[in-house]
């Protein structure tokens, strides 16, 4: 696998605040890559530090193997970028608004014609695309600025949200949208703060956090580096202490009490009947058990607590 | 120090046709546009109207359509002074905010073009508006001109009326960039209007109350000694020349009444054999004017200067 976007000690400040503080990244083709943090964690500054639409204080950023600061044409010719909250000329339609993104884009006007009339389809905009664009929904305006990123016939997307003010239905096709470009071999690299969503379409993701990157890795990586487990089993269950039972049992790796006769138990594998056996084993009485896939919101949540911990232990 | 590749002018005549575009389609600039054909029209008819009445035989009657007043109404030459501002600032007060407001600049700037392209080609594309505006007016004027006065313009007017429209054409100019100057510094579009509205009215009513204040202030006069109010009317033309509107002013007047001798002070020895009245060729008249133009063009680079240096150092990110 190639490496399509490289960052080395990115530094970006803004006076005296610092945005980003020395982020390396490497992003390799066809990969679907996460940016996840909190609001004002470095997501957006980083992303137009990689198209070359703000300068590094510090650092070096290669995209295609091209220097977004020197060599910015070439690297915009091949990324597309669809910004955070996407605006539009609401005076014109859809077509015409794609039409001079083309324009600008260096298409003559008979490439341009077909290739806008695929993306519009491909994005099902093809009935509205002679409506102008002030009529449109926020989905709709999304799903145009993809056609925008399909038009160029980009090598990398660059997604800011995405899905971020999106009703539920039109986060599923978009991300059914991004999932089926990413099979096709564009190498796709999104933000967000919507862990959820994120985890289903990502190989893989890097957790924002101060303009630093916390944890890099696949969601399986970082749930067992974080919490130990992928799996959460809920235990209730009377007249057994849990954690005496559980203590050597194998693929258990972390036990805590939620409340009396209820237990979470981080395991990284399907342990309940391994569990249960030792639950009943032991003369336990076993009331209830339900396991679930640790999500990267627990992550999230955890890898920040543990930050602040750290944080307030410096300070 | 590394360079960019890539022409800066990418893209440059995409964005100013769409501008342009844009603009033609407006309801603000047909607005706009209505208002000056319509006090245009007006001013010329009541030019000819009054041209019938008094004079009986002039070398350029036709040049009297542009400059001759009848009350109540002014020229069209001071029709255009006071209105082609606001014809720019319509264009141009929200060039490059309302690019931020809409949110479509980081999408726009993430094509492959530079800034210098976008700014440029929004530039471009309101002068191209204002050109074919300006046409439109004089051709419409000469059309009048030749239907109501029953006579062909001669190529001596024709050659100053064309020089009168680049006069025009480059003071429009100079309100344009003013307009995006402001559009660039300031991001809502609300306080930009009213900026430039604010130096349009500072040039337009204030400046001639304020030109000679400030010039008595500088340049006192004393009684005794006749030299220093030939200062103190130097020093006041040279301050009145800091209004865009002064230098217009100035030029229509040499252009359009090929009698003007002089935009300064004249005094007496210098016009010891000169033949008071006599027209100057076309030519001597572009030579007179020729400071003024040179100094407008000055203006609109250095204001879109600044306006260039003020975009490339922003942040996209609202």
């Amino acid at each position: 696998m190639s490496t399509v976007i490289e960052t080395k000690g990115l530094v970006k400040r803004y006076g005296r605040h610092v945005a980003v503080d020395g982020i390396d990244l490497s992003i390799g083709k066809g990969e679907v890559f996460g940016l996840l943090g909190p609001n004002g964690s470095g997501k957006t500054t980083t992303i137009l530090l990689l198209l070359g639409l703000t300068e590094p204080t510090a650092g070096s950023v290669s995209v295609l193997g091209l220097d977004p600061l020197r060599q910015p044409l070439a690297v915009k010719r091949r990324v597309g970028y669809l910004p955070d909250q996407i605006g539009f000329y609401d005076a014109l339609t859809a077509r015409e608004n794609l039409n001079y993104t083309a324009r600008l884009a260096g298409l003559s006007g008979a490439e341009a014609g077909p290739r806008i009339e695929e993306a519009l389809q491909r994005v099902r905009l093809g009935h509205a695309a002679d409506r102008r664009v002030a009529t449109f929904s926020r989905g709709m305006r999304q799903r145009l600025g993809l056609a925008e990123v399909l038009l160029k016939k980009a090598d990398i997307a660059i997604l800011d949200e995405p899905t971020s003010g999106l009703d539920p239905q039109s986060t599923q096709e978009l991300l059914e949208l991004i999932g089926a470009l990413s099979r096709e071999g564009m190498t796709i690299v999104l933000s967000s703060h919507l862990l959820a969503m994120v985890q289903t379409v990502c190989t893989r993701v890097a957790l924002f956090s101060r303009g630093r990157i916390g944890l890099c890795g696949t969601v399986a990586e970082l749930t067992s580096e974080v919490l130990g487990g992928t799996h959460v089993v809920e235990v209730e269950a009377n007249g057994v202490d849990l954690p005496a039972v559980l203590a050597d049992a194998p693929h258990v790796v972390g036990v805590a009490q939620l409340a009396p006769g209820r237990w979470r138990v981080d395991t990284d594998a399907d342990a309940r009947p391994e569990i249960a056996r030792r639950v009943v084993s032991a003369g336990g009485a076993l009331a209830s058990m339900s396991i679930r896939q640790t999500t990267l919101d627990e992550v999230y949540v955890r890898f920040f607590e543990a930050e602040e911990g750290k944080q307030n232990e410096a300070a | 120090m590394r360079q960019r590749e890539g022409s800066p002018f990418t893209g440059l005549s995409t964005v100013a046709l769409k501008e342009a575009a844009d603009h033609m389609t407006s309801a603000r600039i047909h607005l706009v546009m209505l208002l000056v054909l319509l006090t245009a029209i007006g001013a010329v008819y009541a030019a000819i109207g009054q041209i019938r009445d008094t004079v009986s035989e002039d070398a350029f009657l036709f040049l009297r359509l542009f400059s001759t007043a009848r009350e109540p109404l002014p020229s069209f030459v001071a029709f255009l002074g006071f209105l082609l501002p606001l014809v720019a600032i319509a264009l141009g007060f929200d060039a490059i905010n309302g690019e931020y407001n809409r949110r479509t600049m980081s999408r726009i700037l993430s094509q492959p073009i530079y800034r210098d392209g976008l700014l440029t080609g929004k530039f471009l594309g309101g002068l191209l508006v204002i050109a074919i505006c300006l046409l439109t007016l004089w051709l419409l004027v000469t059309g009048l001109g030749i239907l109501l006065l029953g006579l062909p313009p001669s190529g001596e007017e024709v050659v100053r009326g064309l020089a009168f429209l680049l006069a025009s054409f480059v003071y429009a100019g100079v309100w344009l960039a003013v307009a995006l100057v402001f559009s660039t510094l300031f991001r809502s579009p609300a306080t930009s209007a009213l900026a430039t509205l604010t130096v349009w009215l500072l040039f337009t009513v204030f400046w001639p109350i304020l030109a000679p204040l400030i010039a008595g202030a500088l340049a006192p006069v004393d009684i005794f000694d006749p030299t220093t109010a030939i200062a103190r009317v130097e020093v006041e033309q040279v301050i009145s020349r800091l209004s865009p509107n002064t230098l217009y002013g100035e030029m229509t007047l040499a252009l359009l009444n090929p009698e003007t001798r002089s935009l300064g002070l004249v005094f007496a020895h210098q016009l010891s054999q000169a033949l008071i009245g006599a027209p100057l060729p076309v030519s001597e008249s572009l030579m007179l004017v020729w400071p003024q133009l040179a100094c407008m063009i000055a203006a609109l680079v250095v204001l879109f200067t600044i306006a260039y240096v003020a975009f490339q150092r922003q942040e996209i990110r609202a």
